[in-house]
């Protein structure tokens, strides 16, 4: 038995059937319903016999567009996850009032909440951003692709195998019932002895070099692959704001790696770094996970504010007013970002005068970001606006972002902080930031730039549905959370003695099921602009359905592998517009070949050893560890090896792709 | 790009809006590679400097145990230093040597670079096993583990360095020096010294402020 015991241990190590939440009958539920829609996606992908067009088409691409809709679309299925949680979390709180407890045990709620949040910000808003500025931004300087677009696939896996280990999490052990940031001594080996936190911090380790090489690439991208005539001040805004956020997160992905492998350390080998013993100090650990944290933020509204600021110019008819403010406005944001972080534990005790630095550094961002709003405004000012489904999206933002803003100063102010601090006014506070900019954008996005992902554009009847359900929803939703947290209601809590808060905790929840509705309405405009994707008011064959600006909008949609067949030159800000205005014609003959890189499976072998030595190393399984480190690293040297990397796409292949274009161009003229 | 300003300045003439030949785009990627893998390295940088504010922080946090000037053997230390640093000095042989195209001097002076880059590493794991002979392990208290958290990270590198440069020799023996291996070998260059850089910092910050 013991010899058993002792086998058992060394070929699962802390794996066994116990780990399967079976007495969670949400869970398992949930499991069995994901189950059977999984093995019907899987059918019918085996049906359809679309195996071999994924793996060839998407999976090993390194083409910069489906690497960047491939990012999208994990970011809308880990949004639905996330959702579900916040549903889940508002049903608990609208329930558990006056001595009930609610559906959820503690246990399960506490990981809830932390699933919800790792989920929210790594798995749906970094994939969604990173998505975009990978579709968008090579088109927008004349690219035609990123500079490593091997990397670039293999980013796109690690982020996967995150999202991966989090969702396996769900269903074999447990998550971290800490709250998003982990903090110890809660999220210690003493406190947390089980799984939960061992995958939050693997997860969050692979994904992050995803992301951290994702910002190298496309740093480089930006700084070396401009077409000519594009000197910086002719990027395209939403080009400088990517630039802006990935020099962002190369500057604080590497603290997270660095303070989540410390914390690791503390679990894994009993080292002395955040322990409570030992001259360990878990608040080094609180501010090293805000240096990374705080620019976090910032990561995510960057190219939420680039996305608006060509949705509002192009939907203003309009040059968007005061670009050269708008630059030095995202550069201060950028670098005032880095220096606000300890707002965010005003009542650690690092007295008067620190608090006074970070309280007055944390309320001059606000200079910055209000410049940005009177230039959105200012642009809409006498503009030729119109109302299409990312305008909209845009108008709620400036309304409800001001707001999130000026609660956001409220709490810059020390003194205030100290009352409100942990409490859900703070939890409105971010939400209101985070629904109302990142999520407001990124959507406002997804539909301006989806007629070029796809050739068609989104039901906007539809579209405009998800709008006000958003709309109203995140309003109803969250006043009552500010409330709330003015009442001094803390964060986190799973039941309520008080019945007085329960009809507020209610409202919020009926809020959260129009959120709901208005996310199906979100996939819905998807939907019924696919079904009428032949409509003529639905097609796009023009290639600029909006009368853009930039330069993504200067060629077909969806565009070619290439990008351009010739590459484009930047005479002035919008550069597309310029060439609009003064004749450009298409080059229809002379083409020449074009140089490309090939397809490669490597980023999905090396990020499934990854996933692989993840799961090993969440649950001690020590032999499995060894053999996917040593095969992952053997992997890539092998890798290494290849140097057949690039081929040319030949001229008459190119010419038929653009006589192809001319047709379609043509047609449209004739009808 | 002479070609494209001349035109777009002058009034009257029709304004270039694309380029006819696509050999432009080839010079980005060669150039990219080296600004990319700077960009790394600055990353890295930054994990560093966490380990080093880690460090300023907890590195006189003893908690009963023992402290830098009881633990550290300033001779060894000198010793592997010295090892890295003319490590350091023989990778610049060999980028001297490659760039006069001779494929037996960069091997050689590489292959030189690797042995002082194990004779450091070697002296590391010495002084690990040391430590933890005589008790003073990362779990004693939290100097002690910040001291191996920096120290590893850093032997780590090393000993990453070292695979990529045998990996490397085979590459160049393979190919000899194409451009692609050209490129690697400066990336690795630049990666060495690097951490020689990192570790003058470990160095004075670490072994010689500790002791005194």
């Amino acid at each position: 038995m013991a010899l058993d015991s002792n086998l058992q241990q060394l070929l699962f190590g802390r794996l066994t059937l116990e780990a399967l939440p079976l007495h969670e009958p949400i869970v398992v539920v949930t499991f069995v319903g994901v189950a059977l829609g999984g093995i019907a996606v899987l059918g019918a992908l085996t049906y359809f016999r679309l195996w071999g067009y994924l793996w060839h088409e998407w999976f090993t691409s390194v083409d910069h567009k489906k690497i960047g809709i491939m990012y999208i679309v994990l970011g809308i299925v880990m949004f639905l996850r996330g959702l579900a949680d916040a549903i889940m979390l508002r049903l608990q709180q609208a329930i558990a009032s006056g001595g009930s407890e609610g559906y959820l045990n503690a246990h399960h709620y506490d990981q809830i909440f932390t699933a919800h949040g790792v989920i929210m910000i790594f798995f749906v808003a970094m994939p969604l951003v990173t998505g975009l500025m990978n579709y968008v931004m090579p088109l927008q300087i004349g690219a035609r692709d990123v500079a490593f677009p091997f990397l670039n696939n293999l980013s796109f896996w690690l982020t996967t195998s995150g999202a991966v280990l989090v969702m396996i999490s769900l269903f074999v052990g447990e998550f971290a019932q800490t709250g998003w940031l982990a903090y110890p001594p809660l999220s210690g080996i003493d406190n947390s002895p089980w799984v939960g936190v061992d995958y939050y911090l693997w997860s969050l380790q692979i994904a992050g070099v995803g992301t951290t090489l994702s910002g190298i690439n496309l740093i480089v991208t930006i700084v070396k692959m401009r077409c000519p005539g594009m000197h910086y001040m002719r990027m395209p805004i939403f080009t400088w704001t990517s630039l802006c956020t990935n020099i962002l997160i190369v500057a604080t992905f590497p603290i997270l790696t660095a303070v989540l492998a410390l914390l690791t350390l503390d679990r894994y080998v009993g080292t002395h770094f955040f322990t409570n013993d030992g001259g360990g100090n878990p608040m080094m650990y609180v501010n090293l996970i805000w240096i990374w944290g705080h620019p976090e933020v910032y990561i995510l509204v960057l190219p939420a504010f680039g996305i608006f600021s060509e949705v509002v110019a192009t939907l203003s008819g309009k040059r968007l007013f005061g670009y050269t403010s708008m630059v030095y406005a995202t550069a201060c944001i950028t670098i005032l970002s880095y220096i606000v972080w300890l707002h965010h534990f005003f009542t650690m005790g690092a007295g008067a005068t620190v608090n006074t630095f970070f309280g007055i550094t944390t309320m001059i961002i606000s200079i910055p970001t209000g410049a940005k709003i009177f230039n959105w405004l200012f642009t809409m000012y006498k503009g030729r606006i119109r109302f299409e489904v990312p305008m909209y999206w845009s108008i709620g933002f400036m309304l409800t972002f001001v707001v999130g803003g000026m609660t956001g100063v409220l709490l810059a102010v020390p003194p205030a902080d100290f009352v409100l601090h942990n409490s859900l006014f703070l939890v409105a506070h971010f939400h209101n930031t985070i629904i109302g900019g990142v999520v407001f954008g990124l959507f406002a996005g997804l539909v301006y730039w989806f007629p070029k992902m796809f050739g068609f554009r989104a039901d906007p009847f539809v579209g405009k549905i998800a709008f006000w359900c958003w709309q109203i929803g995140f309003w109803v939703a969250f006043m009552p959370v500010y409330i709330l947290g003015l009442m001094g209601v803390t964060r986190r809590l799973s039941q309520f003695d008080d019945t007085s808060l329960q009809p507020l905790f209610i409202t919020a929840a009926v809020g959260a099921g129009l959120i709901g509705i208005g996310t199906l309405a979100l996939v819905g405009q998807f939907a019924v602009g696919f079904l009428r994707r032949k409509d003529p008011a639905y097609a796009d064959t023009t290639g600029d359905p909006w009368n853009g600006r930039t330069l993504e909008w200067a060629t077909s949609s969806p565009p070619p592998a290439y990008n351009f067949a010739f590459t484009p030159v930047a005479h002035d800000i919008d550069a597309w517009w310029d060439m609009k205005k003064r004749g450009y014609s298409r080059p229809l003959t002379g083409f020449v070949p074009v140089h490309m890189p090939h397809n490669t499976g490597m980023g999905v072998v090396l990020a499934g050893l990854a996933t692989v030595l993840g799961f090993a190393l969440i649950w001690h399984i020590w032999w499995l560890v060894v053999v996917a480190f040593v095969t992952l690293i053997g992997t890539a040297i092998a890798h290494t090896f290849n140097y057949n990397r690039d081929y040319y796409i030949p001229a008459a292949e190119v010419a038929a792709i653009e006589d192809n274009r001319t047709r379609l161009l043509a047609g449209k003229v004739t009808s | 790009m002479t070609k494209v300003s001349s035109t777009s300045g002058l009034a009257g003439e029709a304004p270039v809006f694309f380029l006819t030949e696509t050999d432009e785009d080839h010079g980005h990627h060669e150039t990219g590679t080296n600004l990319g893998f700077w960009i790394y390295l600055m990353s890295d940088c930054l994990i560093f400097a966490s380990l080093f504010a880690v460090h300023a922080v907890v590195g006189r946090n003893y908690a009963g145990g023992p402290a830098p000037v009881d633990l550290f053997d300033l001779n060894i230390i000198l010793l592997s230093t010295t090892a890295l640093l003319i490590s350091s000095i023989t990778y610049g042989f060999s980028v001297i040597a490659m760039q006069s195209g001779k494929q037996q001097g960069t091997l050689g002076w590489l292959a030189a670079t690797g042995v002082f880059g194990l004779i450091f590493l070697g002296l590391s794991l010495y002084e690990f096993y040391h430590l933890i002979h005589i008790g003073a392990t990362p779990q004693v208290s939290a100097f002690l583990s910040s001291f191996f958290a920096l120290v590893g990270t850093h032997a780590l590198h090393v000993a990453f360095g070292i695979v990529w440069l045998v990996v490397l020799l085979v590459q160049i023996k393979q190919r000899g020096l194409i451009e692609a291996n050209q490129r690697r070998v400066l990336c690795l260059s630049m990666f060495w010294h690097f951490l020689d850089l990192v570790w003058i910092v470990v160095f004075s910050f670490v072994y010689l402020i500790g002791v005194l």
